[in-house]
């Protein structure tokens, strides 16, 4: 009973660094139609951003130092981080979609432009930065507490709070505010929109500014958990990430954030279970059947095609 | 004349080819780079199918690639030579040339196979949702064979080099060469007929309106089945021959990266141009092969060079044309059909 409570914050944990990567995924397809396929070596970046950041911050960098306390450097590291890895979420899109979507071409073609981008991303990190793998500083005292047997660390809470107050965010900037509004009504009709006087690029560089800080809060908190960067973390995060977002049912953010801790609970038991090298195809099996059985996810919509 | 130009060509570029790597006028690594060739031109013309003529995005391909290597290196391996997990060898050396397609043929129809694994779910989901069980399908089968300690698991598994020294032992041939031009050929051949017979025009028709077409009495689902059999199946047959050409395969080497490179040569081609998958396949094994000296940079220059293809040409070197809508004049000579 005991571990089956300690798999279950495990599962917690490993599902809010998903929902928060499938958050992104989800914000910019359900605007653009786009699978942004970087999105996670746009994490992988916001990881390392939140390594330079912190460091830098602790003066490994300078000569003098900043004089900092450990949480001091946290604090700030957070907003650098998440604005940074905006910066480069709005590069990306600046850079390699626009272009092509202003000329209309075939949205495959973004697709696939968006799976070279994220290639491009972790193979420079790799050739600029070198293979050495990098160790996230300790920012917090690791303290654990014990309730009824079940051992967790403040990080473990801290990471899961964080994922529930952003979905808390997030939903509310879709559901209540105009430039939520204005989202929503892109993803219903993006040919009409324009003719609404809704500043339709605007609105595009807004969602990707969302979802990569997004991406970037999660790059934080999981090197913070698993203090352990190398170029590759992203690609397998995100891929998951993206399948937890489709199980969800892509388009819909309260699909992304479930499906994402769903794929999390998945991975946990599976490794409960059974040996843990049989974590992907167990988990990816029981996401094909739940694909087979209700092909547009669980929150998803069944979109009719008119002739 | 018409009917006859392809088939001399190929058999003059198959003389040439046999002719200077048992006349030892081209060296071994030229040699690997040309089977490569063929394997990619396989790997991209199969994709070709599902991701250009019938419009959908599969991102799975790797996996059915390797479903075929490890069933024929399987079977090679458990037919024809001592092992430790497999035994004695069932049959003696002097059938490797018997054996040899027929465990390529096996390997084949494994991934065919492995296709339904798509195929089935695929009837109901589209577009986006079909990338993810390519994906995930590709990471089913990556994981199995990671699990099966008995051929290695993610250590790998070798011994099907010795089929290819036992078929040069019975008659000295650069045999491998010679199997992979006929595997080229044969599924060029294949896909050629397919997507120009009245019954493969179903697949492009999916393309275009997939509810259109099953008002116009085309069996959506049957069709989807067998482009993704025939498409995975074909893999399968590439996969099989890579095995054979490296004399030894590894899980690790069928991930996403193999599946990005596969649908580079095909977007580079353009969707849906037979011409155009065999093209870039050979260009791109040969920039792969000049960009070898810079390592790691090699893949940040390959994805840009594309992200700038996007751009400036976003329907690929062909488009959907295939060689003969560009250059008229080649009907009268060659029959694209």
């Amino acid at each position: 009973m005991e571990s089956l409570f300690q798999n279950i914050m495990n599962a917690l944990q490993w599902g809010s660094f998903y929902s928060l990567i499938a958050l992104g995924y989800c914000l910019v397809y359900g605007v653009l139609r786009l699978i942004n396929f970087a999105h996670g070596d746009i994490f992988m970046v916001g990881a390392f951003i939140a390594y330079f950041t912190a460091t830098f911050l602790m003066g490994m960098y300078t000569d003098f130092s900043f004089g900092l306390s450990n949480p001091m450097v946290l604090v700030l590291t957070i907003p650098i981080t998440m604005i940074l890895t905006a910066g480069v979420g709005v590069t990306i899109e600046r850079v390699a979609y626009r272009p092509l979507r202003n000329k209309g071409a075939h949205r495959l073609y973004v697709v696939i432009t968006a799976l070279m981008c994220g290639l491009i991303l972790q193979h420079a990190n790799l050739a600029v930065l070198g293979a050495s793998r990098r160790s996230f500083p300790d920012l917090v005292e690791r303290s654990v507490y014990t309730i009824g047997g079940v051992t967790f660390t403040n990080l473990r809470v801290a990471t899961i709070l964080a994922a529930f107050l952003v979905f808390a965010m997030l939903y509310t900037i879709i559901s209540k505010t105009r430039i939520g509004m204005a989202m929503r009504a892109i993803s219903y009709d993006r040919f009409a929109i324009p003719l609404m006087g809704i500043p339709v690029a605007t609105i595009v560089v807004i969602t990707f500014v969302l979802g990569s800080s997004l991406a970037g809060l999660a790059g934080l908190l999981y090197s913070m958990s698993y203090p352990v960067l190398e170029p590759y973390m992203g690609a397998m995060i995100g891929w998951k990430a993206f399948i937890a977002a489709v199980v969800g049912g892509i388009g819909d953010i309260r699909g992304a954030f479930v499906g994402g801790f769903l794929l999390g609970f998945l991975e946990i038991m599976v490794v409960a279970f059974f040996p843990s090298t049989f974590r992907d195809l167990i988990a990816f099996s029981i996401l094909l059947l739940i694909l087979s059985i209700k092909p547009t996810g669980i929150f998803g919509m069944a979109q009719t095609t008119k002739i | 004349m018409q009917r006859f130009t392809v088939p001399i060509l190929l058999a003059a570029l198959f003389a040439g080819l046999i002719g200077m790597s048992q006349g030892g006028m081209i060296d071994l690594y030229i040699q690997s780079v040309i089977m490569f060739m063929g394997i990619n031109i396989i790997l991209s013309s199969s994709l070709n199918i599902v991701n250009g003529y019938m419009g959908e995005f599969s991102c799975g391909h790797a996996g059915f690639m390797a479903v075929g290597a490890y069933v024929s290196s399987l079977l090679s391996v458990w037919l024809l030579t001592d092992d430790r997990v497999f035994g004695p060898a069932v049959l003696s050396p002097e059938f490797a040339l018997v054996i040899f397609p027929l465990c390529l043929l096996g390997g084949a129809v494994a991934a065919a196979l492995a296709g339904l694994l798509v195929a089935i779910p695929s009837f109901k989901t589209r577009d986006d949702y079909l990338a993810i069980i390519t994906i995930a399908s590709l990471y089913i089968i990556k994981s199995t064979i990671e699990n099966i300690s008995a051929i290695g698991g993610p250590r790998g598994f070798m011994g099907m080099r010795s089929t290819v020294v036992f078929m040069e032992d019975v008659i000295e041939l650069p045999w491998m060469m010679i199997w992979i031009f006929i595997c080229t050929v044969f599924t060029i051949w294949i896909i050629r007929r397919f997507v120009s017979s009245t019954y493969g025009k179903g697949i492009i028709a999916i393309r275009q309106d997939e509810v259109a077409a099953e008002i116009m009495s085309v069996n959506t689902n049957k069709m989807k089945v067998v482009a993704f059999m025939l498409s995975s199946g074909l893999a399968g047959l590439a996969g099989g021959l890579f095995a054979h050409v490296l004399g030894y395969v590894n899980p690790g080497a069928f991930g996403i990266l193999k599946t990005t490179e596969i649908m580079v040569m095909v977007y580079l081609g353009g969707m849906g141009s037979l011409t155009g998958s065999v093209l870039s396949a050979v260009l791109f094994t040969l920039l792969m092969e000049a960009m070898r000296p810079l390592q790691i940079i090699k893949w940040v220059i390959v994805p840009l060079m594309l992200i700038i293809l996007m751009h400036f040409r976003p329907e690929g070197i062909m488009g959907n044309r295939e060689l003969s809508d560009i250059f008229p004049r080649l009907r009268r000579w060659i029959q694209f059909k």
